[in-house]
């Protein structure tokens, strides 16, 4: 049984829970994610980043944004209360090595699944430069966590409300353009964030790892669903990812593909949205 | 094709076996007998439900076609049966009204008749052989051998035929009886028995058809038989792939549910390979054997251009969406479906009938199913192809698509194909489509599902780099399922490529006896 051990606000609109689950605890690394259901009679299956885990204690974290019907019913869960499925750990894991200087951005949400990956390069012996995005300082994640670990972090936001008012990319290019310039970046967000990431690092010819997070039914490689185009080749995200070459991938068809479903997602979701404050009201 | 009504098909068959009573049959007169057409539901009306198309035979005919059949010594039916089930005597047991027998002759060799006679490729198997349809000159007239199989499957299930065929749906007409029954009958059909606990353990990985077939097979012997199945539900292809339309959810509802009262434990969620090794199933669990059965699972692209457009679907992507998500009732499920309005789908198997028939059941204008051959070298299943063009689907033989056309929001417009013509056979026997220069037309379409079949999922064979696999990705087992890894067996498609069920269970039920030789 996958209980929620924890659950937590972090901001307006992001969740975390920590969810007993054992197995995928020991099994998983860093850059890999789980499918979530909340019915598995009707309920859609929805891929989620790993955003921690402990194997001793059996637990995983998922840190998410309410952004559709799914993860708004998952923000409903309280402690104690189980999840019908979770099924992990999915895709490939992150490669880590000592590659000397590593710069991770993260972007918004996209900070969550950057910290395993951080820790993991930081483990591994890199310099490691954080770089943190957010839309304003209320939606800045794990900030205290990355600046315990990192041996720089840089925060930005959009509009200044705190740290730099700036886009990722600015720090970036500096990190790029300096006397120590890193050796690998991994850019972690929004598709367009890291579409731009992956463009400020091409000049310098950085390697530029992103992960993508395309629509997936089953996430173990039977739909073709989450397929993207990088370099000449199609390639399967759930399987053959989530991380993948930034230089390589085609940001623009995968950004339409996202919005494939659009209609019959915002409709599910404001319906969703009724039925939980109906159900707040019934209360 | 005018559709006859499932009760005048009744009556018909009522006088003929009124006629035939008490007469002596020769050859001649059961090669006379016309052969039963299975009643279906009204084409204009199934193609906007998901139902079953077909409702069974009537007691009536099963009596009459089984009368058609005649008991050859050599049997040649049996030959053509991957299973060997003893065709001849489960017919002439339903030629004298023994329906329990009949299942029990079934139920030697075949676990699950109840699926198989539905969806097996019978006029390539034991009906091809026939010999009816050879003194009739045409193999679909030889008996009807899978219906007669479904029927007497059904007939256990509580359906009895069609005996009752009460229920109608809000327009008045009449619903399939597997509509109604099926669900409720797990809990009153007998479990097979099972022999005294063993205390040893056997993993079964995936839960389609070899899977149930060997935790059936070796659970039976008294072993332990946990089932691993990557997906929140069991069933494999018979859940996410092939539609309710044609195979009703109940009826794999029900053999699972035997499974589970025969004490075989079933985890869903669980994807062996990641959420576990599967030397780990072996090193640290204490499991003494393991089969897997995972299936064929990914899905082949043609690579044409314009294969990544907004629109285009694997056929198991379409169909995973509409069948296991539920994607058609779009009152209750949370995964959308793409709201197809003129649909081309390539290909020309089954799943290609399945995607074709499922877009249409979801409010698809047009539906063009584009195949490169001719409607013979198709390997779908006859019926399949005759039930979808009468339900109004277009068919464009010798036409292969080229490219695919795309606005500038990324979404399908259109495709644009190439005809061929049929030269000289190739290796699998059949003639090699040719292309024809300069015979491009394009068709305007803003859906598109490639059903060219499926790759072995490597998944589990990477994460175990231990089990040798062939050039395609394929498991390797020998003839009794054994593969390269002690304790370890395999079969279905994951080790013959895509193929059929009935192989799948075939392959399972060998396995299943080399692993209760291994335990004994």
């Amino acid at each position: 049984m996958h209980t929620i051990l924890s659950r937590t606000q972090l901001s307006d609109n992001v969740v975390r829970l920590r969810v007993a689950a054992s197995l995928i605890a020991e099994a998983r690394s860093p850059g890999q994610f789980v499918i979530v259901q909340v019915d598995t009679d009707f309920g859609e299956r929805v891929p989620l980043t790993i955003a921690n885990a402990n194997s001793s204690e059996g637990w995983v974290e998922l840190i998410f944004q309410t952004v559709g019907a799914t993860t708004l019913r998952l923000a409903e869960y309280s402690q104690g209360e189980a999840l019908p499925a979770l099924l992990g750990p999915l895709g490939q894991p992150t490669h880590v090595e000592n590659f000397g200087r590593a710069v991770c951005v993260g972007g918004g949400i996209g900070v969550a699944p950057m910290y395993p990956i951080a820790q993991a390069l930081k483990a591994a012996g890199n310099h490691l430069s954080v770089i943190i995005g957010a839309r304003n300082r209320e939606l800045i994640l794990l900030k205290e966590e990355m600046a315990d670990m990192a041996d720089d972090l840089i925060v930005v936001t959009d509009d200044g409300s705190y740290g730099r008012k700036a886009l990722v990319t600015e720090p970036l290019r500096e990190l790029c353009e300096s006397d120590s310039p890193p050796d690998i970046v991994v850019a972690i967000g929004p598709p367009v964030m890291m579409k731009f990431a992956a463009e400020t690092t091409r000049p310098y010819g950085v390697h530029t790892v992103v992960s993508l997070n395309s629509i997936m039914v089953d996430g173990t490689g039977m739909c073709g669903g989450c397929r993207v185009t990088v370099g000449e080749e199609t390639k399967f995200v759930c399987v053959e990812g989530p991380e993948f070459d930034g230089h390589a991938v085609d940001f623009d068809n995968m950004i339409k593909r996202l919005q494939a479903y659009k209609p019959q997602e915002d409709r599910a979701r404001s319906q969703c949205m009724i039925d939980i404050r109906a159900k707040e009201l019934t209360k | 094709m005018t559709h006859q009504s499932p009760r005048d098909q009744q009556r018909a068959a009522a006088d003929m076996i009124i006629e035939l009573a008490n007469s002596e049959l020769k050859a001649k007169d059961r090669l006379a007998i016309p052969q039963q057409d299975m009643p279906a539901q009204n084409p204009n009306v199934r193609n906007g439900n998901m139902s079953e198309v077909t409702y069974g035979y009537f007691e009536e005919q099963a009596r009459l076609e089984a009368l058609r059949c005649l008991q050859c010594k050599n049997a040649p039916c049996i030959k053509g049966c991957p299973v060997e089930i003893d065709i001849p005597r489960f017919v002439r047991k339903i030629s004298e009204g023994d329906y329990a027998g009949s299942l029990n002759v079934i139920k030697e060799a075949s676990l699950l008749p109840s699926i198989c006679g539905r969806v097996c490729p019978q006029e390539n198997q034991c009906q091809e052989r026939c010999l009816v349809g050879k003194s009739l000159k045409d193999k679909f007239k030889a008996v009807s051998i899978g219906r007669l199989e479904r029927f007497v499957a059904d007939w256990d299930a509580g359906m009895k035929g069609l005996s009752d065929l009460a229920s109608e749906d809000a327009r008045g007409n009449p619903l399939p009886p597997s509509a109604t029954a099926g669900a409720m009958s797990a809990a009153t059909r007998s479990v097979p028995p099972v022999k005294g606990e063993t205390g040893r353990k056997v993993a079964v990985i995936g839960s389609g058809p070899a899977s149930i077939t060997v935790a059936a097979d070796v659970r039976r012997e008294g072993h332990t038989v946990t089932i691993f199945e990557a997906f929140h539900k069991p069933g494999g292809v018979l859940v996410y792939g092939i539609p309710e339309f044609r195979l009703p959810k109940s009826i794999v509802q029900d053999e699972l549910e035997t499974l589970v009262r025969m004490g075989v434990e079933i985890k869903t969620n669980y994807l062996v390979g990641r959420t576990r090794k599967l030397t780990d199933f072996l090193d640290k669990d204490g499991f003494d054997a393991i089969f897997i059965g995972t299936g064929a699972g990914l899905p082949r692209f043609m690579h044409i251009e314009g294969e990544n457009l907004i629109g285009v679907f694997s056929a198991n992507e379409f169909l995973t969406r509409s069948n296991l998500m539920k994607a058609y009732d779009r009152e209750r499920a949370a995964t959308p479906i793409f709201q197809p309005r003129r649909v081309a789908v390539f290909g020309g198997g089954n799943v290609a009938m399945d995607a074709a028939r499922s877009a249409l059941r979801i409010g698809a204008e047009e539906v063009n199913v584009v195949y490169r051959r001719t409607r013979v070298e198709m390997p779908a299943r006859a019926e399949e192809v005759d039930h979808a063009e009468e339900e109004g689907i277009t068919f464009h033989f010798l036409r292969s698509p080229k490219r695919i056309l795309g606005d500038d929001r990324e979404r399908v417009t259109a495709i644009e194909t190439l005809d061929y013509e049929l030269g000289e056979p190739d290796e699998s026997g059949r003639r090699r489509p040719v292309p024809i220069e300069g015979s491009e037309s394009t068709m305007e379409v803003d859906t598109v599902i490639v059903s060219i079949g499926n790759d072995s999922n490597p998944l589990l064979t990477r994460t175990t780099p231990a089990l040798k696999t062939n050039r395609w990705g394929n498991i390797v087992a020998d003839e009794n399922g054994k593969t390269s890894l002690d304790r370890v067996f395999a079969g279905g498609d994951i080790v013959l490529g895509a193929a059929t069920v009935i192989l799948a269970m075939g392959e399972g039920r060998k396995a299943a006896a080399s692993i209760n030789r291994l335990l004994a």
